[in-house]
Order: C-alpha cells, then structure tokens, then sequence
C-alpha cells in the first residue's frame, strides 16, 4: 500500500547517500599529501607539528591519525601512511627496511599525592607496588590501551610477558583524571608522562635520580622512551623535507613547547 | 481534491517521522550486532558473557564483572533515588504551597540540565575524597557512583511521578475527602494507586538513564574490571568499559567492546520488558477503563 512508496522513498535515499559517500571519498588526490599514523601518545606532538609545517607549506597536507603504536608500524609496512609514529624502543630486527627517526624523547614519572612521606623508590619497588604487593599504597592506573601504560608496561613491569598490573587498581581513563586521583588521595601511587606534571602532584625520584628535562636527555632517568618517525626504507621527497624540518631547530622548539624532551 | 492531497500528505509525513525512530533503532542495533558478533562467536558467547577476566592485552574477553558492576549501581541508584522522587513528587503535587513549587520545580528541571561530565567531575572532586575519609579505601566505588547516579535520575523520576500524580482526575480525589478520607489516606489509597503506571514509565526511564551513564560513572567508579566485593570497592560498568578502550582497540579488542555493547542493549531490553510486563499486571481498573 502507502508504505511501500515511504520504504522506497527511503531506499533511495540511502542509496544516493552510499554513493556519494564512495564517490566523494575516489576524488581525493595524493598530491603533497603525508599521512601520520600511530602511537596516541606522540599523536598531539605530531599535530602541532603538522599544523605548523602546514602553515609554512601550504601545499603540504598532512593528516595525523591514532590507533597506537603497533599500528603505526603495521601502516608504514604495508605502505597505507608514510610516517608511522612508535612511542616506545623499536629493534631493527622487529622492523627490518624501517627507518627510525627520533623526533623527542620523554620520560615517565611516578607521582604520589603531596602530602605522601615517599620521596625515592627504587624501579623494583616501583614494580612491586604496581604488582599489588604492598597494600599500603592505591594503585592507580590508565586504561588498557593507553600509550603511557604501554609505556609503563615496558619500561617497569618488564613487557607484555612480565609482571601483571594489579587488577583492583583504579583504572582512569585519562592523565587529567590520574592526577585528581592521585591529588585526593594521601596513599594513591600513579603515572604520568613528564610533559603533563605540575604541582598538585609529587613526582618521586626513581633510583635517586629526578625526571627532568636534563635527566632525560642525558639519559640517567631511566624510565624514558623516544618518541620515533618510522618510515619504509629513507624517507623521500616531502616526508623527507618535513622529517628534517622537525629535527631542525623550529621543529624541536614545537616538541619542547608540547612537553616533550627535544632530542 | 487539494484538501486531500494535503491530508495525505500531512498523514505521510508523520507517519515517517513515526517510523524514523524505529529505522533509526533497527539501525544502530544491526551494526552493533554486526560489529560485536565476531567477537562473540571467537570467544564464545557463554565464555563472553559469564567470563571473570578482561585482559585484552591477551586476548581475553570475558565482561560478567562488568555486568555486576552495571546492575549494582544501578540497583542501589534507584534504591536510593526511587522513594526520595516518589516522595518529593507527592509533596509538590499534593502538599507543597504555590510558592514553593514556584521555587522546588525549576531547580529539580535545573538539575536534569546539568551535564554528566560536570557530575562526574563535581564526584571526583568532592564526593570521592569524602568516601575515602569516612567509609575508607580509596572512595572510589560503586556507592560513589550510585550516589552521584542518585542525583542524576531523581529529576527524571520525580518530574514524571509529579505529572502523574497531578494528572489524577478531581473526582478521585474530592470523592476520597467526601468519604470521610484523611488527606494522607486519599493519597495513599487513591491518588498514588492511580498514578501509579505513570510513576513506573519514570522508574523505567530512570532506570535507562542509571544504566546507560557513562562518563560521570567512568570518573567515580574506579572502573577495576573484577566483581567488587562490597559496594565500597571499585567496579567497572558496561558503559564505561566501552568508552575507556574504544580509542584504542584494534581488531578483536575493538570488535569485543562492540559485544559488549550487545550485552548491554540485551540487558536493557530484558529489564524494559519485565518492568513493561509488571506495570501491565499492576495496572489499576477503575470503572470501565484503566488508567
């Protein structure tokens, strides 16, 4: 009856949207076009690179994407992006034909609430807390997923295959929200990445040594990663020029005013 | 002639905007079920649902923690919220003076305005401290989140309850009083049983609310994906699990948050028809109809 005319009515109409959507998306052109994909935690760094590398060459576009670290490498290997970003150490075998680029460094502080008597702790002791074995402490931790957690992870409770984060610790889902956790909470014990502390917070000493800019850089504060450019063999052409450009001065001044440590 | 094409017109387009809410709700079902199925079947729908470990580090997909976590807090919500909204409805429909209404109604709609970040935040800063000095551990917790749930869900179960209650017709309430009825027993026995499916459609809706909040709960829960084991432990919600990993997740994790979603739209509908079928049941006949 009437309704037959209505669902054609429809049909049609998610037709024409399904082909302009498939249409729209053949016309784009690759010209001067980089594509940055990978790890979250280099993502706002990348961005404001990008945006400033725009700004000055116009004609270059390029576009930064998510997804986390691994995918950043997958992508440059198979050839959909041209710059994979990597947030933690990367072997050579693990990623045969890739070239690595350190754009940045950064480093990963432990933080206590400001009114915890913990001052220093050892990595191990670190390990230990976050394992759950000191009840003492409120294990706060970031999301699955989290590049900072991945991070972590790697550098403190030995890898994937290592020792296990505590489940009942409290999962926040942002560094913001790891901080008030920390800030109201006398026993609580959290991570965060160097360029986001400030002072509602204590940032412990690991081994003796403070995170600091200068502590990163000369490499005695261990727990650090770099933040990596992966490219398919040496970067060509615009991907080349931008990588330059931001291990050049202008760049490096972008990454230190991100928080992240220039290399 | 052209009085009747514009009367069928008319009648097509509201017919549409009808059955726009329909296709729309068919829609988002059908790719959340495309999407989520895949996981299911490589984890196993029973291993899914009834599973106690979540580590998608290692592929391990199993949401029943989150599953207690989504009906506790929403239980002890509405156990808190429930009897507070019924009874406030009744005071601003029955007792409360002109004035007050004039003053109680805007600030209970103001509070249904506010968004549930600003909740989420205004708990994580006042209400989780304050846990965690007078009931200990860290104040993360479902009570946390069930209190500021409480907040959230009492404008909605109280304004409806209010016009239900208002919606009575007179007769009821003057036969009551006529009969000799104290105020406080007209209520009770006349108006209250009468107004009562309209009280439960703001239960229901409460209820949806309750269950579907997502970022006030991420923020005050603690979100630790274990079965707590007293409402003064962290736990996790479906919502939140969904919303704290879906930046991330790739492949099976992503496709696992998407089963997740299955689950929790199944809970959802499971706990609408139940509570559907006991308003049904409890409907209350008066004359020849029931109201």
């Amino acid at each position: 009856m009437d309704t037959k005319y209505i669902i054609g009515a429809i049909v049609i109409i998610v037709v024409i949207i399904g082909v302009a959507l498939y249409a729209g998306g053949a016309f784009t052109k690759p010209e001067g076009k980089i594509t940055i994909v990978g790890s979250t935690s280099v993502q706002p760094v990348a961005e404001k690179l990008a945006e400033a590398y725009h700004n000055a060459n116009p004609d270059v576009n390029i576009t930064v994407q998510g997804g986390g670290s691994s995918v950043g490498l997958k992508s440059v290997q198979d050839g959909t992006a041209q710059i994979g970003t990597y947030s933690s150490k990367l072997s050579s075998d693990k990623a045969p034909g890739i070239e690595q680029y350190v754009i940045a460094n950064d480093g990963i502080c432990i933080i206590v609430n400001k009114d915890s008597n913990v001052t220093d702790l050892t990595a191990d002791q670190v390990k230990e807390i976050f394992a759950g074995n000191d009840s003492s402490y409120t294990v706060v931790t970031r999301e699955e997923g989290s590049g900072t957690r991945d991070a972590f992870i790697d550098l403190i409770m030995g890898g994937k295959n290592g020792t296990n984060i505590t489940k009942s610790a409290i999962v926040q889902s942002s560094t913001d929200a790891v901080k008030q956790a920390v800030a109201g909470n006398p026993n609580a014990i959290g991570f965060m990445s160097l360029a986001d502390v400030d002072d509602s917070v204590k940032v412990v000493k690991i081994d003796g040594v403070e995170p600091s800019e200068a502590t990163v850089k000369d490499g005695s504060y261990k727990i650090q990663r770099p933040f990596l450019f992966l490219t398919k063999g040496a970067a060509t052409g615009v991907t080349l020029e931008f990588i330059n450009w931001c291990l050049s001065s202008e760049g490096q001044k972008i990454v230190q005013e991100e928080g992240a440590v220039p290399v | 002639m052209a009085r009747n094409w514009e009367e069928f017109l008319v009648e097509k387009v509201l017919l549409l905007a009808a059955i726009s809410s329909i296709i729309i709700i068919l829609l988002i079902i059908g790719f959340v079920i495309q999407q989520g199925l895949p996981a299911m079947e490589q984890v196993g729908p029973l291993n899914f649902i009834f599973g106690m470990d979540w580590s998608p580090s290692y592929d391990i997909y199993g949401v029943f923690p989150m599953i207690v976590g989504s009906l506790g807090m929403m239980a002890l919500a509405l156990i808190f919220a429930v009897p507070l909204s019924i009874f406030g409805a009744i005071f601003l429909a029955e007792v409360a003076p002109k004035t007050m209404r004039r003053i109680l109604k805007p600030t209970i709609q103001t509070l249904a305005g506010i968004p549930s970040v600003i909740y989420g935040f205004f708990g994580l800063i006042v209400l989780v401290p304050f846990m965690r000095i007078h009931f200990g551990g860290s104040g993360f917790s479902m009570l946390t989140a069930s209190i500021i749930l409480t907040v959230m869900v009492l404008p909605t179960i109280l304004s409806i309850s209010e016009d239900a209650l208002r919606s009575i017709p007179l007769e009821y309430k003057e036969a009551s009083l006529a009969l000799g009825a104290t105020h406080w027993q007209t209520i009770k026995n006349v108006i209250f049983p009468a107004a009562l499916p309209g009280i439960v459609t703001g239960i229901i809706l409460g209820m949806g609310r309750a269950i579907g909040e997502t970022m006030a709960v991420i923020m005050v829960a603690g979100n630790t994906p274990i079965i707590p084991g007293s409402i003064l432990e962290p736990a996790r919600a479906l919502t939140s699990n969904i919303a704290l990993e879906m930046g991330y997740a790739l492949g099976l994790h992503y496709n696992a948050l998407f089963a997740t979603g299955i689950v929790l739209l199944m809970m959802i509908i499971v706990l609408l028809v139940v509570t559907n079928y006991i308003n049904y049941k409890r409907k209350v006949t008066v004359g020849g109809g029931y109201l």
